[in-house]
Protein backbone atom coordinates (compact mmCIF):
# COMPACT_ATOMS: atom_id res chain seq x y z
CA UNK A 1 0.00 0.00 0.00
CA UNK A 2 0.90 3.35 -0.93
CA UNK A 3 1.69 6.13 1.82
CA UNK A 4 1.07 9.65 1.45
CA UNK A 5 2.01 12.62 3.72
CA UNK A 6 -0.66 15.04 4.62
CA UNK A 7 0.83 18.44 5.28
CA UNK A 8 -1.12 20.59 7.03
CA UNK A 9 -0.72 24.46 5.29
CA UNK A 10 -1.00 26.86 8.05
CA UNK A 11 -1.16 30.89 7.97
CA UNK A 12 1.86 33.17 9.73
CA UNK A 13 0.08 35.03 12.89
CA UNK A 14 -2.29 34.53 15.71
CA UNK A 15 -4.47 31.41 15.99
CA UNK A 16 -7.95 32.09 16.05
CA UNK A 17 -10.18 32.17 18.78
CA UNK A 18 -10.55 29.57 21.82
CA UNK A 19 -14.06 28.36 20.54
CA UNK A 20 -13.05 28.06 17.10
CA UNK A 21 -9.55 26.23 17.92
CA UNK A 22 -11.62 23.75 20.27
CA UNK A 23 -13.80 22.60 17.32
CA UNK A 24 -11.04 22.36 15.06
CA UNK A 25 -9.31 20.11 17.97
CA UNK A 26 -12.06 18.07 18.48
CA UNK A 27 -12.58 17.45 14.67
CA UNK A 28 -9.25 17.05 13.74
CA UNK A 29 -9.53 14.34 16.67
CA UNK A 30 -12.62 12.76 15.35
CA UNK A 31 -10.73 12.31 11.82
CA UNK A 32 -7.40 10.47 13.36
CA UNK A 33 -10.08 8.43 14.82
CA UNK A 34 -11.87 7.41 11.73
CA UNK A 35 -8.72 6.98 9.55
CA UNK A 36 -7.56 4.46 12.58
CA UNK A 37 -10.78 2.48 12.31
CA UNK A 38 -10.25 2.70 8.53
CA UNK A 39 -6.80 1.19 9.00
CA UNK A 40 -5.29 4.14 6.71
CA UNK A 41 -3.46 5.43 9.43
CA UNK A 42 0.80 5.53 10.17
CA UNK A 43 1.12 8.81 12.03
CA UNK A 44 -0.07 12.19 12.98
CA UNK A 45 0.45 15.10 15.41
CA UNK A 46 1.24 18.98 15.46
CA UNK A 47 4.00 20.73 15.04
CA UNK A 48 5.14 23.84 17.32
CA UNK A 49 5.15 26.63 15.66
CA UNK A 50 8.06 27.52 13.42
CA UNK A 51 10.09 30.35 16.09
CA UNK A 52 11.06 26.80 18.13
CA UNK A 53 12.70 25.36 14.73
CA UNK A 54 16.42 24.90 14.78
CA UNK A 55 18.35 23.81 11.18
CA UNK A 56 21.44 21.61 11.71
CA UNK A 57 24.40 21.86 8.79
CA UNK A 58 27.33 20.32 7.91
CA UNK A 59 30.17 22.60 7.32
CA UNK A 60 34.17 20.64 7.35
CA UNK A 61 32.30 17.73 9.44
CA UNK A 62 31.56 20.22 11.96
CA UNK A 63 27.48 20.42 12.95
CA UNK A 64 26.32 24.23 12.45
CA UNK A 65 23.09 24.85 13.84
CA UNK A 66 20.86 27.75 13.34
CA UNK A 67 17.93 29.43 15.30
CA UNK A 68 14.62 29.33 13.33
CA UNK A 69 12.85 27.40 10.54
CA UNK A 70 14.97 26.65 7.46
CA UNK A 71 12.69 29.40 5.17
CA UNK A 72 11.08 31.80 6.68
CA UNK A 73 7.08 32.29 5.11
CA UNK A 74 4.03 33.37 5.15
CA UNK A 75 2.52 29.76 6.11
CA UNK A 76 4.06 26.82 7.48
CA UNK A 77 3.50 23.18 8.08
CA UNK A 78 1.46 23.35 11.00
CA UNK A 79 1.22 19.67 11.55
CA UNK A 80 1.00 16.46 9.02
CA UNK A 81 -0.72 12.74 8.77
CA UNK A 82 1.27 10.21 7.41
CA UNK A 83 -1.68 7.66 5.87
CA UNK A 84 -1.91 4.64 3.50
CA UNK A 85 -4.13 4.47 0.50
CA UNK A 86 -4.59 2.57 -2.44
CA UNK A 87 -4.40 5.68 -4.72
CA UNK A 88 -4.25 9.27 -4.88
CA UNK A 89 -7.84 9.27 -5.32
CA UNK A 90 -8.44 7.90 -1.91
CA UNK A 91 -5.81 10.36 -0.32
CA UNK A 92 -7.46 12.63 -1.38
CA UNK A 93 -10.65 11.81 -0.16
CA UNK A 94 -8.98 11.60 3.54
CA UNK A 95 -7.04 15.07 1.96
CA UNK A 96 -10.90 16.50 1.97
CA UNK A 97 -11.78 15.56 4.85
CA UNK A 98 -8.49 16.65 7.00
CA UNK A 99 -8.96 20.42 5.31
CA UNK A 100 -12.84 20.31 6.48
CA UNK A 101 -11.80 19.36 10.25
CA UNK A 102 -8.49 21.48 10.06
CA UNK A 103 -10.09 24.44 7.83
CA UNK A 104 -6.35 24.58 6.64
CA UNK A 105 -5.50 23.53 2.95
CA UNK A 106 -3.75 20.21 2.48
CA UNK A 107 -0.90 19.48 0.69
CA UNK A 108 -0.80 15.50 -0.25
CA UNK A 109 2.57 14.28 -1.17
CA UNK A 110 3.40 10.46 -2.15
CA UNK A 111 5.94 8.85 -0.25
CA UNK A 112 8.61 6.60 -2.71
CA UNK A 113 7.40 2.77 -2.36
CA UNK A 114 9.60 1.01 0.22
CA UNK A 115 11.54 -1.40 -1.79
CA UNK B 1 -2.17 -11.39 -47.96
CA UNK B 2 0.47 -9.23 -49.80
CA UNK B 3 3.01 -8.32 -47.95
CA UNK B 4 2.77 -5.02 -46.30
CA UNK B 5 5.24 -2.34 -46.52
CA UNK B 6 6.68 0.30 -43.90
CA UNK B 7 4.68 3.00 -43.90
CA UNK B 8 1.42 0.53 -43.78
CA UNK B 9 2.56 -1.04 -40.75
CA UNK B 10 3.60 2.11 -39.40
CA UNK B 11 -0.17 4.11 -40.43
CA UNK B 12 -1.55 0.20 -38.54
CA UNK B 13 0.56 1.40 -35.72
CA UNK B 14 -0.73 5.02 -35.38
CA UNK B 15 -4.50 3.85 -35.62
CA UNK B 16 -3.48 0.74 -32.83
CA UNK B 17 -1.15 1.88 -30.74
CA UNK B 18 -3.00 4.38 -29.01
CA UNK B 19 -5.66 1.56 -27.51
CA UNK B 20 -2.11 -0.97 -26.96
CA UNK B 21 -0.84 2.19 -24.61
CA UNK B 22 -3.84 2.75 -22.73
CA UNK B 23 -3.91 -1.60 -22.00
CA UNK B 24 -0.29 -1.80 -21.13
CA UNK B 25 -0.60 1.73 -18.91
CA UNK B 26 -3.26 -0.54 -16.89
CA UNK B 27 -1.22 -3.49 -16.86
CA UNK B 28 1.74 -2.29 -15.84
CA UNK B 29 0.98 0.88 -13.74
CA UNK B 30 3.39 3.04 -15.81
CA UNK B 31 3.00 4.95 -19.08
CA UNK B 32 6.51 5.19 -19.99
CA UNK B 33 6.78 0.84 -19.59
CA UNK B 34 3.28 0.69 -21.60
CA UNK B 35 4.95 3.71 -24.18
CA UNK B 36 8.40 2.07 -24.44
CA UNK B 37 6.71 -1.97 -24.97
CA UNK B 38 4.68 -0.41 -28.16
CA UNK B 39 7.74 1.27 -29.39
CA UNK B 40 9.41 -2.21 -28.98
CA UNK B 41 6.27 -3.91 -30.36
CA UNK B 42 6.38 -1.73 -33.48
CA UNK B 43 10.07 -2.34 -34.40
CA UNK B 44 9.33 -6.11 -33.94
CA UNK B 45 6.28 -5.70 -36.60
CA UNK B 46 8.84 -4.25 -38.90
CA UNK B 47 10.75 -7.43 -38.83
CA UNK B 48 8.24 -9.89 -38.82
CA UNK B 49 5.39 -8.47 -40.50
CA UNK B 50 6.93 -8.29 -44.37
CA UNK B 51 7.14 -12.11 -44.38
CA UNK B 52 4.45 -12.80 -42.40
CA UNK B 53 1.53 -10.24 -43.68
CA UNK B 54 -0.39 -8.63 -41.75
CA UNK B 55 -1.62 -10.62 -38.58
CA UNK B 56 -5.69 -11.11 -38.61
CA UNK B 57 -6.26 -8.82 -35.57
CA UNK B 58 -3.40 -5.89 -35.25
CA UNK B 59 -4.46 -4.22 -32.44
CA UNK B 60 -4.39 -7.96 -30.04
CA UNK B 61 -0.83 -8.48 -31.73
CA UNK B 62 0.52 -5.52 -30.53
CA UNK B 63 -0.75 -5.67 -27.07
CA UNK B 64 0.54 -9.13 -26.70
CA UNK B 65 3.93 -8.94 -27.88
CA UNK B 66 4.26 -5.07 -26.29
CA UNK B 67 3.07 -6.98 -23.27
CA UNK B 68 5.33 -9.63 -23.71
CA UNK B 69 8.62 -7.67 -24.42
CA UNK B 70 7.78 -5.18 -21.47
CA UNK B 71 7.88 -8.08 -19.35
CA UNK B 72 11.40 -9.64 -20.33
CA UNK B 73 12.49 -5.85 -19.65
CA UNK B 74 11.13 -5.93 -16.84
CA UNK B 75 12.47 -8.98 -15.68
CA UNK B 76 16.28 -7.72 -16.79
CA UNK B 77 15.43 -4.54 -14.56
CA UNK B 78 14.17 -6.15 -11.58
CA UNK B 79 17.13 -8.94 -11.21
CA UNK B 80 19.48 -5.76 -11.25
CA UNK B 81 17.21 -4.31 -8.10
CA UNK B 82 14.95 -1.61 -10.17
CA UNK B 83 12.14 -0.97 -7.91
CA UNK B 84 9.76 0.19 -10.38
CA UNK B 85 10.46 -2.22 -12.43
CA UNK B 86 10.19 -4.91 -10.35
CA UNK B 87 6.54 -3.13 -8.59
CA UNK B 88 5.38 -2.93 -12.54
CA UNK B 89 6.20 -6.48 -12.99
CA UNK B 90 3.81 -7.37 -9.67
CA UNK B 91 1.55 -5.62 -11.45
CA UNK B 92 1.51 -7.25 -14.69
CA UNK B 93 -0.12 -10.47 -13.15
CA UNK B 94 -0.82 -12.83 -15.74
CA UNK B 95 -4.19 -11.59 -17.31
CA UNK B 96 -5.62 -12.27 -21.08
CA UNK B 97 -6.68 -9.18 -23.22
CA UNK B 98 -10.00 -9.22 -23.79
CA UNK B 99 -11.54 -6.58 -26.68
CA UNK B 100 -14.71 -5.32 -24.16
CA UNK B 101 -11.42 -4.76 -21.81
CA UNK B 102 -9.96 -2.94 -24.25
CA UNK B 103 -12.20 -0.03 -24.53
CA UNK B 104 -12.79 0.30 -20.62
CA UNK B 105 -9.09 1.10 -20.30
CA UNK B 106 -9.12 3.72 -23.04
CA UNK B 107 -11.61 5.13 -21.30
CA UNK B 108 -9.99 4.56 -17.53
CA UNK B 109 -7.32 6.25 -19.19
CA UNK B 110 -9.02 9.28 -20.21
CA UNK B 111 -9.99 10.12 -16.63
CA UNK B 112 -6.03 9.48 -15.42
CA UNK B 113 -5.13 12.54 -18.15
CA UNK B 114 -7.71 14.84 -17.28
CA UNK B 115 -7.24 14.07 -13.23
CA UNK B 116 -7.48 17.21 -11.27
CA UNK B 117 -4.17 16.80 -9.35
CA UNK B 118 -2.59 17.56 -13.01
CA UNK B 119 -2.15 21.10 -13.85
CA UNK B 120 -4.52 22.11 -17.29
CA UNK B 121 -1.57 22.49 -19.59
CA UNK B 122 -0.08 18.94 -18.44
CA UNK B 123 -3.90 17.00 -18.87
CA UNK B 124 -4.04 18.83 -22.63
CA UNK B 125 -0.66 17.36 -23.73
CA UNK B 126 -0.93 13.97 -21.97
CA UNK B 127 -4.58 13.74 -23.68
CA UNK B 128 -3.18 14.68 -27.24
CA UNK B 129 0.27 12.39 -26.56
CA UNK B 130 -1.75 9.23 -25.22
CA UNK B 131 -5.27 9.41 -26.27
CA UNK B 132 -4.72 11.68 -29.46
CA UNK B 133 -1.92 10.11 -30.52
CA UNK B 134 -0.14 12.97 -31.60
CA UNK B 135 4.40 13.03 -31.33
CA UNK B 136 5.35 15.68 -28.91
CA UNK B 137 6.73 17.58 -31.82
CA UNK B 138 3.04 17.90 -33.15
CA UNK B 139 2.06 18.91 -29.69
CA UNK B 140 4.74 21.14 -28.67
CA UNK B 141 3.88 23.19 -32.08
CA UNK B 142 0.25 23.28 -31.80
CA UNK B 143 0.78 25.41 -28.89
CA UNK B 144 3.90 26.97 -29.93
CA UNK B 145 6.17 26.04 -27.04
CA UNK B 146 9.74 24.28 -27.53
CA UNK B 147 9.69 20.43 -28.31
CA UNK B 148 11.85 20.22 -25.50
CA UNK B 149 9.85 22.13 -22.83
CA UNK B 150 6.69 20.25 -23.80
CA UNK B 151 8.84 16.82 -23.36
CA UNK B 152 9.85 18.17 -19.88
CA UNK B 153 6.06 18.47 -19.47
CA UNK B 154 5.03 15.71 -20.45
CA UNK B 155 7.81 13.40 -18.10
CA UNK B 156 6.99 15.37 -15.23
CA UNK B 157 3.10 14.71 -15.45
CA UNK B 158 3.74 11.31 -15.80
CA UNK B 159 5.87 10.55 -13.30
CA UNK B 160 3.65 12.34 -10.94
CA UNK B 161 0.79 9.96 -12.21
CA UNK B 162 3.36 7.03 -11.30
CA UNK B 163 4.68 8.34 -8.22
CA UNK B 164 1.51 9.51 -6.77
CA UNK B 165 -0.37 6.63 -7.84
CA UNK B 166 -3.16 8.42 -10.00
CA UNK B 167 -5.54 5.55 -10.38
CA UNK B 168 -6.21 4.12 -13.80
CA UNK B 169 -10.02 4.26 -13.07
CA UNK B 170 -13.50 5.56 -14.10
CA UNK B 171 -14.13 7.50 -11.19
CA UNK B 172 -17.04 6.28 -8.65
CA UNK B 173 -20.87 7.74 -8.65
CA UNK B 174 -19.80 10.36 -6.14
CA UNK B 175 -17.09 12.14 -8.41
CA UNK B 176 -17.84 10.90 -11.69
CA UNK B 177 -19.88 14.25 -12.49
CA UNK B 178 -17.21 16.55 -11.63
CA UNK B 179 -14.50 14.83 -13.31
CA UNK B 180 -16.59 14.11 -16.07
CA UNK B 181 -16.89 17.85 -16.64
CA UNK B 182 -13.29 18.12 -16.21
CA UNK B 183 -12.78 15.32 -19.05
CA UNK B 184 -15.18 17.58 -20.92
CA UNK B 185 -13.48 20.93 -20.29
CA UNK B 186 -10.30 19.28 -21.21
CA UNK B 187 -11.10 18.13 -25.07
CA UNK B 188 -13.11 21.96 -25.72
CA UNK B 189 -9.88 23.66 -24.42
CA UNK B 190 -8.41 21.60 -26.74
CA UNK B 191 -11.01 22.35 -29.41
CA UNK B 192 -10.73 26.42 -28.38
CA UNK B 193 -7.43 26.69 -28.83
CA UNK B 194 -7.65 24.88 -32.25
CA UNK B 195 -10.50 27.15 -33.43
CA UNK B 196 -9.52 30.68 -32.31
CA UNK B 197 -5.44 30.46 -31.28
CA UNK B 198 -4.93 33.35 -28.83
CA UNK B 199 -1.87 33.71 -30.63
CA UNK B 200 -0.21 33.59 -33.72
CA UNK B 201 -0.65 34.26 -37.22
CA UNK B 202 -3.87 32.06 -38.55
CA UNK B 203 -6.71 32.33 -36.86
CA UNK B 204 -7.75 28.04 -36.60
CA UNK B 205 -5.28 25.59 -35.86
CA UNK B 206 -6.97 22.66 -37.98
CA UNK B 207 -4.49 20.29 -36.72
CA UNK B 208 -6.29 20.94 -32.67
CA UNK B 209 -10.08 21.01 -34.06
CA UNK B 210 -9.52 17.51 -36.15
CA UNK B 211 -8.28 16.13 -33.06
CA UNK B 212 -10.43 17.33 -30.24
CA UNK B 213 -12.98 15.87 -32.35
CA UNK B 214 -11.57 13.10 -32.22
CA UNK B 215 -11.68 12.87 -28.82
CA UNK B 216 -15.34 14.14 -28.60
CA UNK B 217 -16.16 10.92 -31.11
CA UNK B 218 -13.89 8.78 -29.09
CA UNK B 219 -15.74 9.85 -25.23
CA UNK B 220 -19.10 9.35 -27.47
CA UNK B 221 -18.91 6.18 -28.47
CA UNK B 222 -17.47 5.33 -24.50
CA UNK B 223 -19.89 7.03 -22.32
CA UNK B 224 -23.08 6.71 -24.85
CA UNK B 225 -25.58 7.75 -22.13
CA UNK B 226 -23.82 10.90 -20.87
CA UNK B 227 -25.86 14.15 -22.30
CA UNK B 228 -23.34 15.96 -22.30
CA UNK B 229 -20.74 14.58 -23.88
CA UNK B 230 -23.42 13.64 -27.08
CA UNK B 231 -23.77 17.76 -26.25
CA UNK B 232 -19.89 18.48 -26.26
CA UNK B 233 -19.56 16.64 -29.52
CA UNK B 234 -22.79 18.20 -31.40
CA UNK B 235 -21.36 21.47 -30.43
CA UNK B 236 -17.81 20.59 -31.67
CA UNK B 237 -19.41 19.25 -34.94
CA UNK B 238 -21.42 22.65 -35.81
CA UNK B 239 -18.49 24.59 -35.22
CA UNK B 240 -16.39 22.10 -37.23
CA UNK B 241 -19.06 22.63 -39.78
CA UNK B 242 -18.49 26.50 -40.47
CA UNK B 243 -14.95 26.27 -40.71
CA UNK B 244 -14.28 26.52 -44.16
CA UNK B 245 -17.04 29.50 -44.68
CA UNK B 246 -15.13 31.33 -41.50
CA UNK B 247 -11.91 32.18 -43.17
CA UNK B 248 -10.90 33.78 -46.37
CA UNK B 249 -7.87 32.55 -48.82
CA UNK B 250 -5.72 35.00 -46.94
CA UNK B 251 -6.34 33.25 -43.20
CA UNK B 252 -8.61 36.30 -42.27
CA UNK B 253 -12.03 35.63 -40.09
CA UNK B 254 -15.20 35.99 -41.93
CA UNK B 255 -17.99 36.86 -39.30
CA UNK B 256 -21.05 34.40 -39.30
CA UNK B 257 -23.27 37.07 -40.83
CA UNK B 258 -21.11 37.41 -44.02
CA UNK B 259 -20.44 33.90 -44.33
CA UNK B 260 -20.94 32.08 -47.63
CA UNK B 261 -22.84 28.96 -46.08
CA UNK B 262 -22.46 27.03 -49.17
CA UNK B 263 -18.81 26.44 -47.69
CA UNK B 264 -20.80 25.02 -45.00
CA UNK B 265 -20.03 21.14 -44.38
CA UNK B 266 -23.50 19.49 -44.83
CA UNK B 267 -23.00 16.24 -43.25
CA UNK B 268 -21.59 17.41 -40.36
CA UNK B 269 -24.53 20.02 -39.51
CA UNK B 270 -26.51 16.92 -39.81
CA UNK B 271 -24.74 15.15 -37.80
CA UNK B 272 -25.11 17.37 -35.44
CA UNK B 273 -28.39 18.63 -35.44
CA UNK B 274 -29.24 14.92 -35.37
CA UNK B 275 -27.34 14.91 -31.63
CA UNK B 276 -29.19 18.22 -30.71
CA UNK B 277 -32.25 16.38 -30.93
CA UNK B 278 -31.54 13.59 -29.17
CA UNK B 279 -30.14 15.57 -26.28
CA UNK B 280 -33.47 17.34 -26.39
CA UNK B 281 -35.98 14.70 -26.40
CA UNK B 282 -33.42 13.11 -23.44
CA UNK B 283 -34.59 16.54 -21.66
CA UNK B 284 -31.40 16.83 -19.26
CA UNK B 285 -30.07 20.44 -20.42
CA UNK B 286 -26.48 21.03 -19.76
CA UNK B 287 -24.16 24.09 -21.01
CA UNK B 288 -22.52 22.24 -23.71
CA UNK B 289 -25.99 20.79 -25.14
CA UNK B 290 -27.78 24.17 -24.82
CA UNK B 291 -24.37 26.02 -26.45
CA UNK B 292 -25.21 23.09 -29.57
CA UNK B 293 -28.81 23.97 -29.93
CA UNK B 294 -28.09 27.77 -29.71
CA UNK B 295 -24.95 26.55 -33.00
CA UNK B 296 -28.15 24.35 -34.54
CA UNK B 297 -30.13 27.60 -34.49
CA UNK B 298 -27.84 28.90 -36.41
CA UNK B 299 -26.74 26.56 -39.14
CA UNK B 300 -30.37 25.86 -39.72
CA UNK B 301 -31.28 29.67 -40.84
CA UNK B 302 -30.97 29.28 -44.86
CA UNK B 303 -29.37 33.02 -44.89
CA UNK B 304 -27.86 35.47 -42.04
CA UNK B 305 -31.52 37.36 -42.35
CA UNK B 306 -33.77 34.05 -41.92
CA UNK B 307 -31.51 33.45 -38.16
CA UNK B 308 -34.56 32.95 -35.10
CA UNK B 309 -33.09 35.23 -32.86
CA UNK B 310 -35.67 35.02 -30.47
CA UNK B 311 -34.63 31.63 -30.24
CA UNK B 312 -31.72 31.96 -29.46
CA UNK B 313 -31.96 34.27 -27.02
CA UNK B 314 -34.47 31.98 -25.20
CA UNK B 315 -31.38 29.64 -25.30
CA UNK B 316 -29.08 32.03 -24.01
CA UNK B 317 -31.40 32.37 -20.99
CA UNK B 318 -31.36 29.04 -20.45
CA UNK B 319 -27.80 29.03 -20.50
CA UNK B 320 -27.05 31.85 -18.09
CA UNK B 321 -29.55 30.99 -15.56
CA UNK B 322 -27.35 27.44 -15.65
CA UNK B 323 -24.20 28.81 -15.64
CA UNK B 324 -24.41 33.11 -14.62
CA UNK B 325 -20.95 34.53 -16.01
CA UNK B 326 -20.04 37.59 -17.41
CA UNK B 327 -19.10 35.99 -21.11
CA UNK B 328 -21.80 33.90 -21.29
CA UNK B 329 -23.73 37.29 -20.79
CA UNK B 330 -21.42 39.16 -22.97
CA UNK B 331 -22.83 36.50 -26.08
CA UNK B 332 -26.51 36.74 -24.94
CA UNK B 333 -25.85 40.52 -25.24
CA UNK B 334 -25.31 39.93 -29.09
CA UNK B 335 -28.85 38.17 -28.92
CA UNK B 336 -30.51 40.98 -27.13
CA UNK B 337 -29.28 43.47 -30.12
CA UNK B 338 -30.68 41.14 -32.75
CA UNK B 339 -34.17 40.66 -30.71
CA UNK B 340 -34.69 44.28 -28.94
CA UNK B 341 -32.28 46.72 -30.55
CA UNK B 342 -28.59 47.76 -29.91
CA UNK B 343 -29.79 50.06 -26.83
CA UNK B 344 -30.83 47.62 -24.49
CA UNK B 345 -27.92 45.28 -25.45
CA UNK B 346 -25.07 47.71 -24.37
CA UNK B 347 -26.86 48.03 -21.58
CA UNK B 348 -26.30 44.70 -20.46
CA UNK B 349 -22.94 45.00 -22.04
CA UNK B 350 -21.87 48.27 -19.81
CA UNK B 351 -23.36 46.76 -16.58
CA UNK B 352 -20.66 43.88 -17.46
CA UNK B 353 -16.60 43.86 -16.16
CA UNK B 354 -15.00 42.24 -18.91
CA UNK B 355 -12.12 45.03 -19.63
CA UNK B 356 -9.67 43.19 -20.23
CA UNK B 357 -11.53 40.70 -22.49
CA UNK B 358 -11.11 42.02 -26.39
CA UNK B 359 -13.97 40.42 -27.26
CA UNK B 360 -16.64 42.57 -24.72
CA UNK B 361 -14.73 45.84 -26.37
CA UNK B 362 -15.71 44.32 -30.05
CA UNK B 363 -19.16 43.68 -29.26
CA UNK B 364 -19.14 47.02 -27.32
CA UNK B 365 -17.82 48.87 -30.62
CA UNK B 366 -20.37 47.44 -32.86
CA UNK B 367 -23.55 48.04 -30.71
CA UNK B 368 -22.07 51.91 -30.68
CA UNK B 369 -21.69 51.84 -34.09
CA UNK B 370 -25.05 50.97 -34.69
CA UNK B 371 -26.18 53.56 -32.39
CA UNK B 372 -24.52 56.45 -34.51
CA UNK B 373 -22.09 57.06 -31.85
CA UNK B 374 -18.97 56.92 -33.90
CA UNK B 375 -16.06 58.65 -31.58
CA UNK B 376 -17.11 55.76 -28.81
CA UNK B 377 -17.20 52.98 -31.01
CA UNK B 378 -13.38 53.87 -32.57
CA UNK B 379 -12.61 54.06 -29.04
CA UNK B 380 -13.74 50.51 -28.27
CA UNK B 381 -12.45 49.44 -31.37
CA UNK B 382 -9.06 50.66 -30.18
CA UNK B 383 -9.30 48.83 -26.83
CA UNK B 384 -10.31 45.52 -28.29
CA UNK B 385 -7.49 45.71 -30.60
CA UNK B 386 -4.75 46.72 -27.46
CA UNK B 387 -6.62 43.45 -26.05
CA UNK B 388 -6.08 40.32 -28.68
CA UNK B 389 -2.95 38.79 -29.70
CA UNK B 390 -4.47 36.67 -33.08
CA UNK B 391 -3.34 38.50 -35.98
CA UNK B 392 -6.51 37.31 -37.75
CA UNK B 393 -8.81 38.55 -35.03
CA UNK B 394 -6.49 41.98 -34.60
CA UNK B 395 -6.91 42.60 -38.50
CA UNK B 396 -10.81 41.87 -38.39
CA UNK B 397 -11.08 44.23 -35.87
CA UNK B 398 -8.90 47.24 -37.50
CA UNK B 399 -11.02 46.42 -40.94
CA UNK B 400 -14.22 47.44 -38.66
CA UNK B 401 -11.95 50.38 -37.11
CA UNK B 402 -11.02 52.08 -40.88
CA UNK B 403 -14.88 50.79 -41.99
CA UNK B 404 -15.93 53.52 -39.09
CA UNK B 405 -14.14 56.89 -40.36
CA UNK B 406 -14.97 55.93 -43.95
CA UNK B 407 -18.67 55.72 -42.73
CA UNK B 408 -18.04 59.46 -40.99
CA UNK B 409 -16.57 60.76 -43.76
CA UNK B 410 -19.02 60.43 -46.45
Amino acid sequence: MKQYLLSVIQPEGEPPPAPVLEKVMRDVDALREEVKAAGAWVFSGGLCPPSTATVVRLHDGEALMTDGPFAEGKEHIGGCMIIKAPDLDAALAWARKAARATTLPIEVRPFYEEA
Amino acid sequence: MPAPAAPEIEHVFRQESRRAVAVLARVFGDIDVAEEAVQDAFTRALQVWPSSGLPPNPAGWIITTARNRAIDGLRREASRGDRHAHAALLDSGDEQVEEGAVRDDELRLIFTCCHPSLAPGAQVALTLRLLGGLTTAEIARAFLVPEKTMAQRLVRAKGKIRDAQIPYQVPGEADLAARLRAVLAIVYLIFNEGYAATAGEHLVRDDLCSEAVRLGRLVAELMPDEPEVMGLLALMLLFESRRAGRTTSEGGIVRLAEQDRSLWDRALIAEGHALVRACLQRDEPGPYQIQAAINAVHTDAPSAADTDWAQILQLYDQLLALTPSPVVALHRAVAVAEVRGPEPALAVVDGLELDTYHLFHAIRADLLRRLGRTAEAARAYEAAIARTDNAAERDLLQRAHRALDEHSLR
